[in-house]
């Protein structure tokens, strides 16, 4: 038991380590960029940067609560592309409706996994693809296999494409929020508590006598629900309802939740770390961008994915190497 | 008295509703009972059975590969290259064999990859095949150049468009795998091993068994026949597309394992199961089709069929 | 006065199977109460029913003069029954505090968690034990003492009447032990009651009031600590007369010296990280060694070193064929070693597959024919083990798991029978099997040790010990202590040992 604790805590540390060191790695990133180009710290790039990583970081909120309990939402690429179409029909009656429409479409979503998961007890990542599957089909079901234009004489193309103060983007302003939110339940509320408690032991929680499915149910709405404000951002900024986006969206989400330090197999992560981790993986992407601008490289858009791929593997070869030198240890 | 019928009703489940399926079919298909729908329907649920076999071997060691489709898009991707090229254009029989043999080895270095995460550094098996799950299709894609590579080439196609006594080539090699890995599973030690890594890792590693190996192994015999599945996607549409070669592929396989009666804790490797397993999807996909559903609805009914498969086979476990 | 909590009649049966026959259980204010028994015993699973984790078949239960029926681990917590389990339950990666109040944060005016109240309150609790420790820091960087106390702070906390302790100093060393008796006893004088659960005896004396005995599932006895010894203890967990025992452990131990075959396996001085640290065994041909201790003792642990499942911290594992110890369990095997482990459901059957399967899944090697397992052969030595053993089965195709406990357990050893071993490691060979079913291992057992095969027995079963082993190394706390030789031992003698090195090592 001893070694239980001790290999517990060393995973603490390491943890901590590596979300210290994204934040190392987001301001040499930073730096790097700055310094590199001319207009990377001009206000065009910022406000775009922001606006299409915004959804990222919505995403991979979701995603961070899911995978903190020990669970997986493969799901979130399709429900974006399933909440975009949703509010695409949704925008003439203005942002104040849409928003709140695609994030409840999102979470509809997310209690169908959560009752996949919780009632019908299967396993997290085929509840999860099935939804992606489903998810997908209505998608293009609704949308009649066609991007959705959405009503530009409202204010809904507002909130994707106008900047507060020439600068934020509404939707990187309603992601912190969100960012905020969260951290505050996770770090505030017992729910939070309980959140990263089913991810240390899930029968213990149990035993603790804290409310494990209410908990479970919680981070799979969640999921959606950040998912579907994705949705939303996608079409107010791009101005349409686009029923095949988000595909690979997913490993986006959890190469995010990975890189900011959050355990796969649950138990601890970290909201500011996990927005951290989104801001890497897009500026890593901002800044192939610049270098094929500049013509030194010459990168397709199909070199996202690869890039995506190689993210992931390198913070899984971290993650493996502490957990392997603790089990040298003898565990 | 009723439990009892019920538990016999769901392990013959995926017997009746290939007879259901059938059945409706014959009343409401039209042309149903045409000799074509059987080579339409032969061709398809091919490529689904091949990887369907790697997927319940995988599954069978409790892990899962979710890089099959992917994997499928590099074998494919990689072909057309190889036997388009110069080199292959003036060394046909060579350049024939190459556009083969290289893109299933590519393929089985994929499933390596695969394996040594999954096996020696402990990766979760859902998180490790993530992995190519999307970036091996960017890999294909950027081979290709994200274009489509249409060609003319017989000697590639007979793959997918040759026939053996009548019957598409493919068909007859669907049941060479499924008999070479029954055998491999009912009569090999690797088989064997299989099982017992699935069913017991523990019991497995206590009676000497070399558990890293054996999980490794399964990884890459389903990159390698996935490799195969997406030559023969390619030779059927004499085109190769990276963005939609094996397009949802696992899907297909996890519903064919699953369906066929492989259990998703692992133990249990039903390799005909699979293969029937495969066909039911084919034919619901089919059935939607050729009745006039709309693709996206299609989708929803394998999601469906997903859900139910796991659903049952869950209930059947307690 | 009137008990804390009464327990009456309790009765529980898995699936047939009587976990639980009326047992009883009663718990004084502001008492320290052991339970105690042999594994299998049914302590955890009164205790299950108590906590809400199990529902009773029938019975009563009375806490502070009310019925009592929690549904779950939350309505016993409600209560005032807070229980600290063996496996810590608690988040070590968040900070003490939080781990103190976890699911009864104080709230400020906006519904938020007030961390600075929480400190406060968290601080305070634990300095009412004498811990003065930072609050804010992750509870992971404390020791496991310290990790135990908060979680006994957290029970406290949330005025729980009576707390469990489910082996709370299992990996406690022994400074820690004293500050965890100084909290049990600080608990004790705040009037809270505490069921103690171990199977250290000696440390019952240090803090117990009183001890229910339990075996088969029945409450057998109630005992005031200050009137026992750990003799009569261990007399009533076995159901044995306890001057029996007294009388044989005085007298002279150990007969003639028997002749043995050449030397098979010497280990020495072995110790791993798990709770093993100084034993030392050797096993020759043709003879049964047994090893003898309470639960907990390294018995198991110091299989598995030999075995090669675990690391060896220091210490060697050598044979005549293999000078430098085995590499892995396949290393082992193939130089002639089983290991019938005690675990048959985690460890041992491969439940999915067939008798037929599990039988030769360590003998596959040697099975194959021209790349392919010889299933002709297979089948033959199957069935000529099922024969020999005596195992009950519709067919040898039949999945393992439809077997009843006694012939799994057959089957398993006739997975390393078929090996034609040198020596096989029996960890518990007989538990969980009925009577006739362990007679006949037990005889099988014999008939290959005359045929020269070395056993290395283990047994929680003094008389299968006794009467089969050669010679018992008794271990005490991952330890060998001492080493008793056949013909001239007695079940009483090798408890006396058990009881006796106790003595000498705890105090």
């Amino acid at each position: 038991m001893l070694d239980t604790n001790a290999f517990d805590l060393r995973k603490y540390l390491q943890g901590n380590g590596q979300s210290v060191g994204v934040w190392i790695a987001l301001v040499v990133v930073v730096l790097f960029g700055a310094m590199r180009y001319d207009n990377f710290t001009g206000a065009y790039n910022i406000s775009s940067f922001l606006n299409y990583n915004s959804m990222f970081i919505a995403i991979a909120l979701g995603m961070c609560f899911v995978i903190m309990t020990g669970g997986i939402d493969l799901s979130v690429g399709s429900v974006v592309a399933f909440t975009s179409v949703c509010v695409a029909y949704l925008s003439p009656y203005g942002i104040q409706v849409a928003l709140p429409g695609g994030i409840l479409a999102g979470m509809a979503i997310g209690s169908i996994n959560a009752f996949f998961v919780i009632k019908m007890r299967i396993p997290p990542f085929i509840a999860t693809l099935a939804t992606m599957l489903g998810a997908k089909g209505g998608a293009l079901v609704i949308a009649g296999r066609q991007t959705i234009s959405v009503d530009w004489t409202s204010n809904f193309t507002k909130f994707g494409m106008e900047n507060v103060g020439g600068l934020l983007p509404w939707s990187i302003i309603s992601v912190a929020i969100l960012a905020v939110g969260l951290w505050i339940v996770l770090e505030r509320t017992s729910i939070g508590r309980t959140v990263e408690a089913i991810g240390g032991g899930e029968d213990a929680t149990r035993m603790m006598g804290l409310p494990v499915d209410r908990a479970k149910a919680f981070v799979y709405i969640l999921s959606g629900g950040c998912a579907g404000l994705a949705g939303v951002i996608l079409a107010s900024g791009f101005g349409a309802g686009q029923p095949l986006e988000g595909v690979g969206w997913e490993l986006s989400a959890i190469a995010s939740v990975v890189v900011g330090g959050t355990l796969l197999t649950g138990g601890m992560g970290s909201v500011p770390a996990t927005v951290a981790g989104a801001l890497l993986l897009g500026l890593v992407f901002n800044i192939l961008n610049f270098e094929n601008g500049r013509g030194v490289i010459s990168i397709s858009a199909y070199w996202q994915m690869v890039v995506r791929g190689m993210f992931l593997f390198v913070v899984i070869l971290l993650q493996a190497r502490v957990s392997r030198a603790t089990k040298k240890q003898g565990v | 008295m009723s439990d009892f019928d019920w538990k016999r009703i769901s392990k013959h489940g995926d017997k009746i509703a290939l007879a259901v399926l059938l059945l409706i079919n014959v009343l409401i298909t039209p042309n149903f009972l045409q000799l074509q729908t059987l080579f339409v329907n032969i061709s398809q649920v091919a490529t689904i059975a091949i990887v369907a076999v790697g997927m319940t071997l995988v599954i069978a060691t409790a892990g899962i590969d979710l890089s099959v489709g992917a994997v499928m898009a590099v074998a494919g991707a990689l072909a057309p290259l190889i036997f388009l090229s110069d080199f292959a254009q003036a060394n046909p029989a060579l350049g024939l064999t190459l556009s083969i043999v290289v893109p299933i080895l590519v393929a089985l270095a994929c499933g390596l990859f695969n394996g040594l995460l999954v096996a020696y550094l402990g990766v979760q098996p859902i998180i490790a095949t993530l992995i190519f799950f999307i970036s091996g299709r960017g890999i294909a894609q950027v081979l290709t150049n994200g274009n489509l590579q249409t060609f003319n080439h017989p000697g590639f196609s007979y793959l997918g468009t040759g026939k053996i006594l009548g019957l598409p080539f493919q068909g007859w090699l669907v049941v060479v795998i499924a008999i070479v890995f029954w055998y491999v599973v009912n009569r090999t030690m690797f088989g064997r091993r299989i099982l017992a890594v699935g069913g017991n890792e523990n019991a497995a590693r206590l009676t000497g068994t070399p558990v890293r190996k054996v999980k490794t192994g399964v990884y890459v015999i389903s990159a390698g026949l996935s490799g195969i599945a997406g030559l023969i996607v390619v030779a059927i549409n004499s085109a190769s597309d990276a963005a939609r070669i094996g397009n949802l592929m696992e899907l297909d396989a996890i519903a064919a394992a699953v369906v066929g009666g492989t259990l998703l804790s692992g133990g249990r490797a039903p390799i005909f199961g699979a293969i029937l397993g495969a066909v039911i999807i084919q034919l619901v996909k089919y059935t939607l089709l050729a009745n006039g559903v709309a693709d996206e609805v299609a989708l929803i009914a394998k999601a469906a069929i997903i859900v139910l498969a796991v659903y049952v086979q869950q209930g059947r476990k307690e | 006065m009137q008990p804390l909590l009464r327990m009456q009649g309790i009765n529980k049966s898995f699936a047939g199977v009587a976990a639980l026959t009326s047992a009883e259980l009663e718990i004084a204010p502001g008492e320290v109460h052991a339970v105690i028994g042999q594994n299998g015993a049914g302590k955890s699973t009164l205790i299950k029913i108590l906590t809400g984790v199990y529902r009773k078949d029938s019975g009563d239960i009375e806490f502070e003069g009310n019925p009592l029926n929690a549904q779950s681990p939350r309505e016993a917590q409600d209560a005032g029954i807070a229980t600290i389990y063996q496996e810590l339950s608690l988040v070590p990666l968040r900070s003490v505090t939080e781990n103190v109040i976890m699911g009864y944060e104080p709230r400020n005016k906006l519904g938020l968690v007030d961390w600075k109240a929480a400190h406060t309150r968290s601080r305070e609790i634990l300095a009412g034990f004498g811990i003065t420790i930072d609050v804010t820091q992750p509870l992971g960087s404390y020791s496991t003492a310290i990790q135990q106390l908060t979680a006994i702070a957290r029970a406290v906390s949330l005025n729980a009447r009576l707390v469990i302790m489910d082996e709370p100093t299992s990996s406690l060393d022994d400074r820690e032990v004293e500050t965890l008796f100084g909290v049990v006893r600080a608990l004790k004088d705040k009037g809270v009651s505490v069921i103690y659960i171990s199977h250290f005896l000696d440390e019952l004396f240090h803090i117990c009031d009183r001890a229910t005995i339990m075996r088969d599932g029945q409450t057998v006895a109630v005992r005031e600590i200050a009137e026992s010894t750990k003799l009569s203890l261990i007399a009533d967990m076995l159901g044995r007369d306890p001057e029996e025992i007294a009388a044989a452990g005085m007298t002279d131990l150990g007969g003639g010296v028997r002749e043995t075959g050449e030397l098979l396996l010497e280990a020495k001085d072995l110790k791993t990280d798990r709770n093993l640290r100084d034993v030392s065994v050797s096993v020759h041909k043709g003879e049964i060694v047994g090893l003898g201790g309470l639960l907990g003792s390294g018995r198991t642990e110091a299989a598995r070193a030999i075995f090669a499942m675990d690391k060896l911290r220091n210490g060697f594992v050598r044979t005549t064929a293999r000078p430098n110890g085995f590499s892995d369990p396949a290393d082992a095997i193939r130089s002639g070693i089983g290991f019938l482990t005690e675990d048959r459901k985690a460890e041992g059957i491969v439940p999915e597959m067939t008798v037929r399967e599990n039988m030769t899944l360590a003998l596959l090697p040697k099975l194959i024919k021209n790349g392919a397992i010889d299933r002709e052969r297979e089948t033959e030595i199957v069935e000529k083990f099922v024969k020999a053993l005596g195992i009950k089965l519709a067919s040898i195709e039949q999945p393992i798991r439809e077997l009843s406990g006694g012939n799994q357990q057959k089957v398993l050893l006739a997975r390393w029978l078929a090996l034609e071993p040198d020596l096989l490691i029996l960890d518990e060979p007989t538990r969980g099997v009925d009577v006739g079913a362990k007679f006949e291992i037990q005889s099988i057992i014999r008939e290959y040790v005359e045929k020269g095969v070395g056993v290395l027995l283990i047994s929680s079963e003094f008389e299968e010990l006794v009467e089969g082993a050669d010679r018992i190394v008794v271990l005490q706390e991952g330890t060998s202590v001492t080493e008793l030789q056949n013909p001239g031992i007695t079940e009483e003698s090798l408890i006396g040992a058990i009881a006796q090195s106790h003595d000498g090592a705890t105090a």
